[in-house]
């Protein structure tokens, strides 16, 4: 599988963009709207025209057309062709490659049973539900055994279930096979679950390139943490497994559980928006909670930053207005900090 | 206010109002006994006339040189309509150097051909073939080209990064996903030979549906001209049903 390297590219709002993939890397490209992630894919596709270089393995394929690449895409709304059927879907790209046709149906019928389509081979995309045209989207891209995969938001149009579970199998996928592949997402967590390394695009620039724990806990530059969202991160000064995929932390002056196995935990994060707040002592278990005292309040268009010192540190909530009102919040109130397990992420050293 | 009630209503309804039209044809001018001057002869005996017609051998003679003529007009130019229509549609260089050309061309009406291509061709069984060509080519290109402009961009990248070449694209991919638009562009314009059919036929030949009005027209023979009309009726509908099936057929399992 090749190693991608983009140079000086330039094509709508990217302007001399560099870029290295490596070899079998899942790579995720993030980012917010318009940051120019879908247009570095069609330039690794050869889809559209550009300034600049693109090299696999070191050559250079500026000249070589979007068919002759060797790369599949997979666009944001998938395309499914809709008089098609799935097999017909899945086997297109054997058959414009010539492919022999024993060696396209066993092609298909190994598809099918990696995606779980056995039963809908006859069926038309708009008898499937969301998932299944996922699938069948999926197969269709990894049929004529591409060298790079490249994935355009995927995942944008299903609902969540359907989501975890194709991003389970996308990452099945790439550890079976080693394609090296490109995944465009606006979803941190999508990123995080799914990247080797995380590039962070910003106006057709990358501002940071890393691993996702990196990107999260090490913003480089305000783009970046502004995109994030500005997490609460704290120092850990002991580590200690409980079991159960579970490590208490102290951190701050503050013991907190959260979800990890290992004793290496040296920092972590929660974003303000996971941050939550009451004024009277919540129900539930004890673990997670704190007392602090409101020392700021700062409200913003469509938001309210809390500050809340507890422990060593000031943590920051952010709440909505309504949720402000309602708590009738002031500076110098006792408060109620809830911080939910599987939202807390932790960094290793 | 009660909605209507639509639900109740059957597709056989629609048939009523036409059994209304031919009671009041027959009786109309049953009752008026001639006082119309006999403009208008009971459904009844027009009916007796088309089988009389039809048993000559005159209708179906006439009726086979127009449908030979709109077949030969039509099918040549559906067929370099949707030619031409692909190549513009998927070639924008040909589509922004033929189109300022080809809208000079397309207002002209149809029939408006005919003095000009009786000096050119003279007045042989080509001249309606040409006039039904033209009226055909026009709106089918149009279509065409319309659909085929319409095939979303990213089946054609999708395409393309599976490793099919453009040729490979535009037949398996863009010419079908286009088909609904090409289809309605031929059912409007098959069911439209028939009627230019007629006014070419009454103005530049001597047999066919529209030749055999003009004679019926001075004998005065008005059921004679009636039998004509319902059969160009009829052959309009069928023709436009025959595509409408057809289109059905192709894309009824995706569309």
């Amino acid at each position: 599988m090749p190693v991608i390297h983009l140079e000086s590219i330039c094509m709508h709002i990217c302007r001399g963009l560099d870029l290295t993939i490596e070899d079998r890397e899942f790579f995720v490209l993030l980012g917010p709207n318009g940051a120019g992630k879908t247009t570095v894919l069609s330039v690794i596709a050869g889809l559209t025209a550009y300034q600049g270089s693109v090299f696999f393995n070191g050559s250079c394929m500026d000249t070589v057309p979007a068919e002759k690449r060797r790369v599949s895409y997979l666009p944001q709304n998938l395309v499914l062709f809709p008089h098609m059927t799935v097999v017909q879907n899945i086997s297109y790209g054997l058959k414009a490659r010539k492919w022999e046709p024993d060696r396209v149906d066993e092609r298909v019928r190994e598809l099918l049973g990696l995606m779980h389509l056995e039963q809908l081979g006859d069926r038309y995309p708009r008898q499937l539900s969301g998932g299944e045209k996922q699938r069948t989207a999926l197969a269709r891209a990894l049929a004529p055994s591409p060298e790079i995969l490249l994935l355009d938001e995927p995942l944008a149009s299903v609902d969540l279930q359907t989501a975890k579970r194709i991003r389970g199998l996308i990452r099945e996928v790439h550890n079976a096979t080693g394609i090296t592949t490109v995944y465009v997402t606006h979803n941190l967590e999508e990123a995080q679950e799914l990247g080797d390394r995380v590039a962070f695009l910003h106006k057709g620039s990358v501002q940071q390139v890393g691993s996702p724990s990196a990107v999260y806990f090490f913003p480089e530059n305000e783009n970046v943490a502004e995109f994030i969202g500005t997490p609460n991160i704290l120092e850990c000064c002991e580590c200690r497994p409980v079991g159960h995929g579970v490590a208490e932390v102290s951190c701050a002056g503050l013991t907190v559980l959260v979800p990890h196995e290992g004793n290496s935990i040296r920092r972590i994060a929660f974003l303000p928006g996971d941050v939550y707040l009451s004024t009277s002592k919540p129900p539930g278990p004890e673990f997670n909670r704190f007392v602090g005292e409101v020392v700021s309040i700062t409200p913003s268009r469509s938001t309210v930053h809390v500050g809340v010192a507890a422990g060593d540190t000031v943590i920051i909530a952010e709440i909505s207005p309504s949720l402000h009102t309602e708590l009738g919040l002031a500076v110098g109130d006792q408060v109620h900090v809830i911080l939910k397990l599987r939202r807390v992420r932790t960094y290793e050293e | 206010m009660r909605s209507l009630p639509v639900r109740c209503l059957r597709p056989g309804w629609g048939v009523v109002p036409i059994i209304l039209l031919l009671a009041l044809w027959e009786v109309v001018p049953r009752v008026s006994d001639g006082s119309g001057g006999g403009l208008l002869p009971p459904f009844s005996e027009v009916m007796v006339e088309g089988w009389r017609l039809l048993g000559s051998g005159v209708l179906a003679d006439n009726f086979l040189s127009s449908l030979v003529r709109v077949l030969a007009g039509f099918v040549a130019g559906a067929i370099t309509g949707v030619g031409l229509g692909v190549i513009m549609g998927w070639r924008e260089n040909v589509r922004k150097t033929l189109r300022p050309l080809i809208s000079l061309f397309y207002p002209i009406p149809a029939v408006g051909w005919i003095p000009l291509l009786m000096l050119w061709i003279g007045i042989n069984d080509l001249l309606p073939i040409v006039i039904i060509y033209i009226c055909s080519f026009f709106p089918v290109l149009y279509t065409t080209i319309s659909g085929v402009r319409s095939v979303d961009r990213d089946f054609i990248r999708v395409a393309r990064s599976l490793g099919a070449s453009e040729r490979h694209v535009l037949l398996t991919v863009v010419i079908p996903l286009a088909l609904p638009y090409i289809f309605t562009g031929l059912r409007l314009e098959a069911g439209m030979a028939w009627r230019v059919l007629a006014a070419a036929e009454m103005i530049a030949v001597p047999t066919g549906l529209g030749a055999l009005m003009m004679r019926a027209q001075s004998l005065i023979r008005i059921d004679i001209i009636i039998v004509c009309l319902i059969v160009l009726s009829v052959m309009c509908l069928l023709f436009e049903k025959l595509f409408a099936v057809l289109e059905s057929r192709l894309t009824r399992d995706w569309c």
